[in-house]
């Protein structure tokens, strides 16, 4: 598929109506005009690939929620019910593309090779950052809602200076679309015509609130207002996300800057361990998403198309219960850091401030050794 | 009129009952309404009052303190929620630039009745931006009052006192202490001027506020098993913060331990210490000491029962000042600072 990337960029929106599908809940497949030419090469193979990668990516989101229950980690933020939007995305970027994520973006992190002890120990609450964002190129988890899409713009404003042809993106969900640091951020990407692609996962929550909180237009278009391309895919089709990503990551290299894809999801799980959904969506609603999961759905198509569905799910069955019991050990086997590790890197150089309060703080902690 | 409450419901019952009281009243907030705030304080308000008056926003904190100002031009009280103390900077500057300085730019024609609460201090083990102390960056800007509270009582009328005020409050809830029961008498008014003094003693005055008071009054019933008296004073009010009840207590005291959990730099510490250096230097016995968080990020929630003023650590400044054996005196023995 070639882009001009001269047109007027509304002319590269697509799915504002209706989002663009490929797979449908059943596991058939749909023909889609926009979508299709991605796809030449999925074959089978791919195809199990994808399957056990969302398989693996649930997995470890149901091993840490579980431990967070088990008082092992302090918090976590459940993906369950997007492993589509995640691991189609993710599959679609190479090496040295740059990912910034907000909190939830567990399968990115896996698929870009993070140690589950990496990973994890954020949540443990014993580090702030698990792992080197350069090495594995994808910034530690994001609190401040929308605070990385500004970050991904910046890296992709370096980006076209060195005249590189790697991407950012960044992730953000529904509620953050409301954030001054996101609409900003959208100002910059389009003015500077940046190697970026926004992907927004709508989950239809941030916390309590529904997305018609957050916006009286589907988030996609939003975007168009903005000069910014958009892409409105179903969130819970990999197959459609994959596509969806490569034209915005393609587009991104040919130097037509940004793109925003909203992937029409769905958080099947409380906000965090800390949440109760009940208060505030029914029973109804969330029975509705689960008949569209993306891990039956591919599924499904499998065995449509005559793949061996028993031996991918064994397969996938193997891998997911090493991951399970990987990630016990690295929890459980996760080091306490040392109480003086506070006073590390506040500056490269520790300022005289700081290394007076270390000293003092030892010394206390020596005195309490003392009486104890 | 008197009722056990945690200290979370007394606010939740200081909204309830302003919103009762006057139409003008309204809440704005991320959460607030369906859900009752991601603390519950909020909660049933939006059933009793509807949505019109207890408002889930949009995600957007800047917009929350924004539109109240607005609102306020149009005669309205907005009380506004910040979710946790990590996320007010997105606000910070529709606060310190516009509610704080709107009724000096306009020479006293406009009025900017805003209470802005903000849920706030550690020790709740959880992650990034959740457990943070600002109070500083407030108490630094003109216009602003800043207050906090420590008791279920005290959160009950400081609440009340922050929403009739015609200046803009920030009300700095200590998260951490909200579900601590106490009796609140809801007759009970407080000014937004006042520390209280908590705890009579002859020997050390200890200042603090918000979430440190009641471990400083752990410490004061420590010391007195050793013979020695603390003088706990519960600052309430971090802008403007009483001095003449420190340096009152100082007087008599002669020695002066403050204690918060923000970082001491640039911080509340600073402020009281250098005023009762400036009024009592000659009432000081000993250099006043200071019990604060470190001077570094907050650190992972691992770490924070070491970041934070603890009773210990509370007690070893005292027997500082006291010019007894403690580890500060220790460290200055051997020179072990640097
Ligand atoms: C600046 C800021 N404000 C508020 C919060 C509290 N908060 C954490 S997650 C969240 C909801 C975010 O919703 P959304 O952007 O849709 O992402 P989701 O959690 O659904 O993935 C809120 C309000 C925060 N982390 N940062």
């Amino acid at each position: 598929m070639s882009i001009d990337v001269s047109a007027r960029a509304a002319e590269h929106s697509a799915g504002l109506d209706e989002p663009l599908a490929i797979l449908d809940p059943s596991g058939a497949r749909h023909a889609n005009a926009v979508l299709d030419g991605q796809l030449s090469d999925v074959d089978e193979t791919a195809l199990t690939d994808l399957y056990v990668d969302m398989a693996l990516a649930r997995r470890v989101d149901q091993e840490a929620f579980a431990l967070t229950r088990q008082g092992e980690l302090v918090l976590w933020p459940p993906s369950l019910g997007q492993e589509a939007a995640q691991v189609g995305s993710g599959r679609a970027l190479r090496e040295t593309d740059f990912v910034f994520g907000s909190y939830r973006e567990h399968a990115l992190a896996v698929l870009r090779g993070v140690t589950f002890r990496e990973l994890l120990a954020v949540w443990q609450g014993t580090t702030q950052s698990g792992w080197d964002p350069q090495a594995y190129r994808m910034a530690t988890p994001q609190i401040i809602i929308g605070a990385q899409t500004l970050h991904a713009t910046g890296y992709a404003m370096g980006l076209r200076m060195d005249g590189a042809d790697d991407v950012a993106i960044a992730y953000l969900g529904d509620g953050a679309m409301s954030e001054g640091d996101v609409n900003e951020a959208m100002v910059f990407a389009s003015t500077f015509r940046v190697p970026a692609v926004f992907f927004c996962q709508n989950n239809h929550y941030a916390i309590s609130e529904p997305v018609r909180l957050q916006s009286a237009s589907p988030l996609a278009a939003r975007a168009t207002g903005f000069g910014i391309p958009a892409l409105r895919v179903d969130g819970n089709d990999v197959l459609a996300v994959l596509a969806a990503t490569r034209i915005a990551l393609q587009r991104a290299r040919r130097g037509g800057g940004p793109t925003f894809i909203e992937a029409v999801t769905y958080r099947i799980g409380p906000h965090t361990t800390t949440d109760d959904p009940t208060r505030y969506r029914d029973d109804e609603e969330v029975a509705q998403w689960r008949g569209k999961d993306p891990i039956d759905r591919l599924e499904r198509h499998l065995a449509q198309n005559g793949a061996r569905v028993d031996q991918i799910r064994e397969e996938a069955q193997v891998r997911c219960d090493q991951a399970a019991r990987d990630l016990r050990t690295a929890v459980t086997t996760g080091e306490m850091p040392r109480a003086e590790t506070i006073f590390d890197h506040v500056y490269t150089t520790p300022t005289v401030r700081i290394s007076e309060q270390r000293a003092q703080h030892l010394a206390f902690e020596a005195s309490i050794e003392g009486e104890s | 009129m008197t009722e056990t409450l945690p200290l979370g419901k007394a606010i939740g019952r200081a909204l309830g009952d302003a919103l009762a009281e006057d139409e003008k009243v309204v809440l704005l907030g991320e959460d607030i309404g369906k859900l009752g705030g991601v603390f519950r304080v909020t909660d049933g308000l939006q059933q009793q009052f509807g949505e019109a008056r207890v408002i889930d926003s949009p995600l957007a904190e800047s917009a929350i303190v924004g539109t109240a100002i607005g609102m306020a031009y149009r005669g309205y009280r907005p009380i506004v929620e910040i979710q946790f103390d990590g996320f007010m900077f997105p606000a910070f500057d529709q606060i310190v630039t516009q509610l704080a300085r709107l009724h000096y730019r306009t020479a006293g024609r406009v009025r900017m009745p805003v209470t802005v609460r903000i849920p706030y201090g550690g020790h709740i083990g959880s992650v990034e931006h959740h457990a943070e102390s600002p109070e500083s960056y407030f108490a630094h800007t003109p216009g602003l009052r800043v207050v906090t509270c420590s008791s279920p009582q005290e959160a009950y009328s400081t609440m009340r006192a922050a929403i009739a005020s015609d200046d803009p409050v920030i009300v700095f809830e200590p998260k951490a202490k909200y579900w601590g029961k106490g009796d609140v008498d809801t007759s009970v008014v407080r000014d937004l001027d006042t520390a209280t003094v908590l705890t009579r003693g002859r020997d050390v005055t200890v200042a603090c506020y918000g979430p440190t008071v009641q471990t400083a009054l752990d410490a004061a019933v420590a010391a007195s098993d050793e013979g020695i008296e603390l003088e706990v004073i519960d600052l309430r009010s971090i802008s403007p913060v009483d001095i003449d009840t420190v340096v009152d207590s100082v007087r008599r005291t002669g020695r002066l331990v403050v204690a918060h959990e923000a970082p001491a730099e640039a911080s509340v510490s600073s402020e009281v210490v250098a005023n009762v250096v400036e009024r009592a230097f000659d009432a000081l016995n000993a250099p006043p000491e200071r019990v604060t968080g470190y001077d570094t990020p907050y650190p992972p929630s691992a770490l924070e029962g070491h970041y934070l003023p603890s009773l210990d650590r509370i007690l070893d400044a005292v027997d500082h000042v006291l010019g007894r054996r403690s580890s500060r005196s220790e460290l200055a023995l051997t020179g072990g600072a640097r």
